[in-house]
């Protein structure tokens, strides 16, 4: 009985340790990592807020759109993520955005969710592929990156229907 | 139950396309504008994308289209899981287009051709997969939406054409306009990025024709006026495995 109390109590503490770090982050701590466009951006093609709870239904709802549909003109593609979001290495590469300590592991790590996007999707920007043509890509592979010039276009579309 | 989705469809479309005349002109003027950026309006059954290859043309030993498939979708990526033989290897690594040569017995005489999915009207693929997963598009497209494939494979076995291959391995090399991944089964899919993005052709068309052989044609069959249709009017073609009664969007002439 006391063991279970102390387990008891030992779990609220965590739990609350847990909430205090979920609380700095929303407080304005963040793992979009520095050299990324993303950086250089105000927001994220919704308010942050918004993205951090709901990003997974909105790629999610995409991704219905674009294999069913064929929609590739939207905001709200992962290949858009992606290009926003990896940084560039020292060597003059690109940074997986699912390696250790990059925007996406980072976060799913901390938060304890798996990540299956990537069993599939590429993990560094398209750089230039031929037959990409959404919004978020084909204006800056025409800009050096890091340009967030290219993004106010698209952030100034409407929201998200919720 | 096909003819009960086309019905379907067909009401659903009247219903769209008065809706769409609203805020756009109507479907004519959404086709041109979609051939330079994204798509932004969903694909619709106006349009049937569709192969026909002249067997004449296709050269023995040319495997254009085979390599323009694998670099187009990101197959040359794939790597020899450690440990595995050539030969199983050789069976088993992803392949949208195999390069077929028939010889008729009697005569000797040797036929040339490629094949990948027939992007049949009735798919069989579509009729086995019980999640859904294997489907055919507005357009006529029959594709695989890895998100709801489980790997069961049950697609492979009803394809008479053996077009379909399944990812065995975890899959560490892939395109952005391609995404793969371990435990889904894939095939061609007319280059379905090309087509989102407004391109013209295919990826083996282009290498085709850039051999100087141009053997495969690719266009819209629904428009009477695409020069795909014009030659299916004009010359002979046959669907292989007609007897299937499949309707395929892949024609081939000359066998
Ligand atoms: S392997 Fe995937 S696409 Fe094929 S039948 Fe099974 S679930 Fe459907």
């Amino acid at each position: 009985m006391a063991k279970a109390v102390v387990l008891g109590s030992l779990l609220s503490v965590g739990l609350a340790g847990a909430l205090v770090a979920l609380a700095a982050q929303a407080a304005g701590g963040s793992y979009v990592v520095p050299g990324s466009q993303a950086a250089t951006l105000d927001s994220c093609v919704e308010q942050t807020d918004f993205m951090r709870r709901n990003h997974m239904e909105v790629i999610k709802h995409q991704r219905d759109e674009t294999v069913h549909n064929g929609i590739r003109s939207t905001k709200h593609s992962l290949a858009g993520c992606v290009e926003c979001h990896a940084s560039g290495d020292p060597a003059g590469g690109v940074v997986p955005v699912d390696r250790k300590g990059q925007f996406c592991q980072a976060c799913h790590a901390f938060a304890a969710v798996g990540m299956n996007c990537f069993d599939c999707h590429a993990t560094v920007p398209s750089q230039g592929e031929q037959g990409q043509g959404s919004p978020s890509r084909s204006p800056l592979a025409a800009s050096p990156r890091g340009a967030g010039v290219a993004f106010t276009g698209q952030r100034s579309g409407e929201g998200y229907p919720q | 139950m096909t003819e009960a989705r086309d019905t379907i469809d067909r009401n659903r479309r009247a219903f769209l396309g008065a809706a769409a005349g609203l805020a756009v002109a109507p479907g004519v003027l959404l086709h041109t504008v979609a051939g330079a950026a994204p798509r932004s309006a969903p694909v619709t059954s106006d349009v049937r994308w569709g192969l026909l290859i002249d067997t004449a043309k296709c050269a023995d030993g040319c495997t254009a289209c085979v390599t323009a498939c694998d670099e187009e979708n990101g197959l040359n990526l794939q790597v020899k899981p450690e440990g595995q033989s050539e030969a199983k290897w050789a069976q088993q690594r992803s392949v949208w287009i195999r390069k077929a040569k028939l010889q008729d017995n009697q005569t000797g005489r040797i036929t040339n051709l490629p094949l990948m999915c027939q992007h049949c009207e009735r798919p069989p693929c579509v009729d086995v997969c019980p999640t859904g997963a294997s489907f055919k598009r507005a357009d006529g497209i029959v594709m695989v939406d890895r998100h709801t494939c489980i790997g069961c494979r049950y697609c492979m076995m009803a394809c008479p054409y053996k077009a379909r291959s399944f990812i065995h391995e975890k899959v560490t090399a892939q395109l952005t306009r391609a995404p793969r991944g371990k435990g889904c089964v894939e095939s061609c899919n007319l280059c379905v990025h090309r087509r989102d993005n407004g391109q013209e052709s295919t990826a083996c068309v282009d290498a085709c024709a850039r051999e100087g052989h141009q053997a495969i044609l690719f266009g819209d069959l629904k428009d009477p006026a695409s020069h795909i249709s014009q030659m299916l009017t004009a010359i002979a073609s046959r669907q292989i495995r007609e007897d299937l009664a499949l309707n395929t969007g892949v024609r081939y002439s000359n066998i």
